[in-house]
């Protein structure tokens, strides 16, 4: 039950502020929080009964819901799951903290909006039914549209249309491809069935199963983002809320790549293997592309939206190399990339509040007047480059590590992102806060809810850095039915 | 042991607690604190050292596991430190030498607004720079790699506000990182042969199932890679002189001392991988004398005394890697050592000069130093002995025993001992025509000299003079970490006195170019094409713009606009046009569509006559 109850708090608090309405909006922020935390603590004290049930995935509930159809309301958990909803709940803080002092217009709607979107991005990593999976998958992507058009900077209404096109369009051949399974279950099996657990049974012949592959690798792929469909992010990110812009690199893309470990990977293993040479490049463009498109940008969020896609490119690669390694390389950047690359945001945000525009060019020397928030910046960004002792290190480390063995010259280009994320790190940071300070623009340092987020993010950064067996742990085994023996062969 | 276990956390502590309190430390708690954290590792270096001496005699080291790191599929990656002689060398450097660096940087920055922030990054980076050393398994040694190179652009741009520091400390970031890609991808490749990141693991694996040839080949190089980006070796040397623009100490510290040195600690701790690679020992030989040879040339032609310098510990770092290509390992290392010595004195009286004269760095604008300063200077000249290793200095001692190995040396040979005897040559000629330049001759400076006498200025110089004299002689039992030198026997007995000739040879060309024949005549800096060009270090940064930034910047500017997002928008296009053309068909006007349905018919049975 513990999925379903976050899935009801978060509603429930949802709607609640949608119903306290604006007369008692001061109160808005904190029953998000309370919403939040009550989530957070089903989840821990799950976690706290539940030690060693991780190793395999949990069914939790199975209710019948369109009988006729076969679709059932199925949720279940294992340590990916898990971990990512966590991850969720911990940035659902973050986005509140960031919201307090930025959000002035239709705050209970706003809040409304974020607790729904949390909840449908819950519901993603929690549903065994396909069909489920589809309902939450576009539970989702409204209310962060809505995020985007209401809340957004100056040009929202095209970053919010195209990042519902970007996404409608390609969950569509998803959508084709669930229903094609469930009909091909009900050929092999004789009923019809959106279960997840019933389809790893499938046995799909060949052409068919790349195609039905593809279905759902461009879904994810879209969101991920992976090139070439990587376009709708810089825009989204850029013109979206500062929570809107934390809840999309921070989770939201997170569901791209857990739809393909969860999916793409164990239900078509051979399409997979088949198409592992394209996806291995597309990553590895990605990296590369994304880290180039970085270093050219003048503007803050858009500089790091796309380096997103330039860590997102790792996954795909580690994914796609089936290496345990590397998979295992790949769960740590989903959380660092997560932590990270939300700070970033944040931080973004906060300058935004301050100086009032997102040109790089139009800032520099902000250390004198604001020496922490240079700190935490430059403590971010070292992150997102690669310093060993933060987490990100260790996802790129490992992935790496992993690929190299099958794919050395994929790896070797993969590699050059570590040259790429310094440059346009380095420009960041120093872009905004060294160099001739423009003139006499003094900032207010971090603020004390700043700070606590700041400190927050950093140390979990951190403490996963140098403990990141503390998170690896849990997924000794569940490295995916994916061929792991024939593939690799005896090379582990 | 709690000594070791502690040994690199001590300067972390102090980080700590500077970095939190900064402004609210006044000048004498902030240096009480930074020289208690680096005072400590210093302590703890020593006691290390000596329980390695009783215990060590099969030459056998001391480890010490914290934590599991983390796990690459079956091997456990630990938070574990490793001593052996070579470590212990290593960490008695950086700790003794780096206390006495901190101790005058706690005086050169005194009066500097973020004091407290300063020395919070000068401990933060030896706590790295011991986790390099120490580190059983070479990702921690990567981790330590990093964040030195973190440390170096924090440093190097510590005054942000001027953006020439700031391009400085960028570069230097990113030329070493270039060198760290290809270290990590040396690493991914050993682990893929190796199955295994242990450094002691890896070399004992050697002895029984040793790497392919092809292996050994390509992860020497990887390694060699990001060797010559920390160390400033051709051709990754480039940011070293632009590195100075950072604060004294720190050129005293990182870019001389210790940082620096660490591409030599890498191919010193991994002999046994290079022993089977000899194409690229033979590689390592050359990127040594290649640089040794540019730098030096380089050196002749600055005007700033921290350039000069600057090129100088390039040519010395290629001295050590020359030794290594020759398989002299215990010669590179003792010179690492002894270099660290002499070139922190030279870097630290630079300093002492350089407050003096009120922050002038050129040195056509100094001039007859010696008489007004006699203390510093003669301090200064010890050093400048050390470095064109005259008789009797640290500096003669471990020059001599690497030049020593070359001739007879299988990947190395005559031609790398003529070039390093050249190479000694130009060492001592540039070395004394800074000193003619700087501390003889008419006083040249605008404003009146300030002499420096704060006992922290001079007793660090009066320590380091005295370890660069004497510090040839301290023992080392080097011998217990490296296979025996390749050469067995010597080469020609001449050799021996032209290589101890040709420096003292090269104070006498020195003594005629540059001299100040009269107490008026004025030195001045060169002008001809051929000193522009070794000014500017022969032309590498020039080529590297041309060739790698200026294209990069234009590739990324010229696609700012994403060309993926191009094809996207012609879609959106697309659509809106033929959406406006079918609209503008709609009007509503009955005889608009009576025309256009007789025209349409009209074309339809054209159509269908012809």
């Amino acid at each position: 039950m513990i999925f379903t109850n976050i899935i009801a708090v978060l509603m429930v608090s949802a709607f609640i502020a949608l119903l306290v309405g604006k007369r008692f909006a001061r109160t808005l922020p904190y029953i998000a929080a309370i919403g939040v935390l009550i989530s957070f603590a089903l989840l821990a004290h799950f976690a706290s009964n539940h030690h060693d049930l991780f190793h395999q995935a949990m069914p939790l509930v199975s209710v019948p819901w369109i009988s006729s159809l076969g679709i059932e309301y199925a949720t279940f958990i294992d340590s990916l799951s898990f971990i990512l909803v966590a991850l969720t709940l911990i940035l659902a803080l973050v986005c509140i903290l960031v919201s307090v002092s930025e959000i002035s217009q239709y705050q209970n709607f706003y809040y409304f909006n974020l607790l729904a979107a949390l909840a449908g991005i819950v519901g993603v990593f929690a549903a065994a039914d396909l069909f489920l999976f589809f309902f939450f998958w576009e539970v989702m992507l409204l209310p962060m549209t809505a995020l985007i058009a209401i809340w957004g900077h100056e040009n929202r209404r095209y970053a919010a249309i195209k990042f519902f096109i970007f996404t409608q369009v390609s969950s569509l051949l998803m959508l084709v491809a669930i229903i094609v399974m469930a009909f091909i279950y009900q050929q092999q099996f004789g009923d019809i069935s959106f279960n997840y657990f019933d389809w790893q049974q499938l046995n799909i012949a060949m052409p068919l199963q790349y195609w039905l592959m593809l279905g759902f690798f461009v879904a994810f792929a879209v969101k991920l983002p992976s090139f070439p469909f990587h376009t709708w992010l810089p825009d989204a990110h850029t013109q979206a809320p500062t929570a809107g812009s934390v809840l999309l690199a921070g989770v939201l893309l997170k569901t791209g790549a857990y739809g393909l470990m969860r999916f793409v990977l164990p239900l078509f293993e051979q399409a997979a293997t088949h198409f592992a040479p394209v996806a291995i490049a597309l990553g590895v463009i990605s990296i590369v592309y994304g880290a180039v498109m970085a270093f050219a940008q003048t503007d803050f969020k858009r500089l790091v939206a796309y380096s997103s896609i330039s860590h997102m490119g790792f996954i795909t690669l580690a994914l796609f190399s089936f290496s345990p390694i590397a998979y295992h390389g790949a769960i740590v950047t989903l959380v660092a990339h997560g932590l990270s690359s939300a700070a970033l945001f944040a931080m973004a945000g906060m300058l935004y509040q301050r100086l009032h525009t997102r040109d790089l060019k139009k800032m520099g020397g902000l250390f004198a007047s604001a020496p922490r928030m240079g700190g935490m910046l430059l403590a971010f960004v070292a992150g997102a480059f690669g310093m060993p002792g933060l987490l990100n290190f260790v996802g790129e480390f490992m992935t790496l590590t992993g690929t190299f063995t099958h794919h050395p010259i994929a790896t070797a280009f993969a590699a050059t992102a570590m040259i790429g994320s310094a440059i346009y790190g380095m420009y960041l940071f120093q872009q905004s806060f060294q160099g001739k300070p423009q003139e006499n623009v003094k900032i207010p340092d971090l603020r004390a809810h700043e700070w606590l987020l700041c400190s927050l993010l950093f140390g979990l950064l951190l403490y996963l850095g140098l403990f990141p067996q503390a998170l690896l742990m849990h997924f000794d085994s569940i490295y995916p039915s994916v061929a792991d023996a024939q593939l690799i062969g005896g090379k582990l | 042991m709690t000594a070791l276990t502690l040994l690199p956390f001590f300067p972390l502590f102090s980080f700590l607690v500077l970095i939190v309190l900064s402004k609210r430390l006044s000048w004498h708690i902030a240096t009480a604190v930074a020289l208690t954290g680096i005072g400590l590792s210093f302590i703890a270096s020593i006691v290390v050292i000596q329980s390695l001496n009783v215990s060590a005699s099969s030459g056998e080291g001391l480890t010490q596991s914290l934590w599991t790191w983390f796990m690459l599929g079956e091997h456990e990656v630990r938070f574990a430190f490793y001593v052996d002689q070579l470590t212990a060398v290593m960490i008695a450097v950086v700790s003794g030498v780096g206390f006495l660096i901190h101790g005058f940087a706690a005086a050169y920055m005194r009066d500097d607004e973020n004091y407290s922030r300063f020395m919070a990054y000068m401990n933060l980076f030896i706590c790295a720079m011991l986790l390099l050393v120490l580190a059983e398994n070479l990702v921690l040694l990567y981790l330590g790699w990093e964040g030195v190179g973190l440390c170096s652009f924090l440093l190097i741009g510590f005054w942000y506000k001027d953006p020439d520091n700031a391009i400085a400390a960028r570069k230097a970031f990113i030329v070493t990182r270039i060198g760290d890609t290809l270290l990590a991808l040396g690493l991914f490749y050993l682990f893929m042969e190796t199955n295994t990141l242990n450094i002691q693991e890896i070399l004992a694996q050697q002895q029984t199932s040793p790497l392919s040839d092809e292996a050994a080949w390509w992860i020497a190089l990887l390694l060699l890679g990001g060797a010559v980006g920390k160390s400033a070796q051709l051709p990754l040397h480039t940011w070293l002189p632009d590195a100075m623009a950072g604060p004294t100490p720190v050129s005293a510290l990182i870019h001389a001392a210790t940082m620096v040195t660490a591409g030599v600690y890498l191919i010193a701790r991994m002999q046994g991988v290079y022993l089977l690679a000899p194409e690229i020992l033979n590689l390592v030989a050359w990127v040594g004398c290649l640089t040794l040879l540019i730098a030096g040339i380089a050196a002749l032609a600055q005007e700033d005394i921290k350039r000069v310098l600057a090129y100088s510990t390039m040519s010395q770092i290629g001295y050590m890697m020359l030794g290594l290509g020759a398989g002299a390992n215990v010669a590179a290392v003792t010179h690492l050592m002894t270099h660290a010595f002499f070139k922190a004195l030279l870097f630290l009286g630079a300093g002492a000069i350089i407050l003096a004269v009120h922050h002038q760095q050129n040195i056509f604008k100094m001039g007859g130093l010696l008489k007004r300063m006699p203390l510093i200077s003669i301090l200064f000249l010890i050093g400048i002995a050390a470095l064109i290793a005259f008789p009797g200095t640290s500096g003669f001692v471990s020059k001599e025993a690497i030049i020593a190995e070359l001739w007879q040396s299988k990947t190395a040979g005559p031609v790398f001992w003529w070039l390093a005897v050249v190479g000694a040559f130009i060492t001592s000629v540039y070395s004394f025509r800074l000193v003619f330049i700087t501390f003889f001759g008419p006083y040249r400076a605008e404003h009146e000299l300030l002499p420096q006498r704060h006992g922290l200025i001079v007793l660090p110089l009066v320590i380091l003079a005295l370890l660069a004299l004497g510090g040839g002689y301290i023992p080392t039992h080097l011998e217990q970490v490296f296979s025996a030198p390749v050469a067995s026997q010597h080469g020609p007995a001449w050799l021996h006195t032209v290589a101890i000739i040709a420096p003292l040879l090269g104070i006498g060309v020195a003594y005629l170019l540059y001299f100040p024949k009269t107490e008026s005549s004025p030195a001045v800096p060169g002008t001809s094409s051929v000193y522009r060009f070794s000014h500017n270090g022969l032309g590498f940064d020039s080529t590297y713009n041309a060739l790698v930034v200026k294209p990069f910047v234009w590739l990324a500017n010229i696609n700012r606009k994403d060309v993926i997002d191009l094809l996207v928008q012609l879609i959106s296009w697309n659509t809106f046009t033929w959406h406006s053309a079918m609209k503008a068909a709609q009007s509503g006007r009955l005889r608009w569509y009576a025309a256009t349905l007789g025209l349409g018919t009209a074309l339809l049975l054209l159509g269908v006559i012809l």
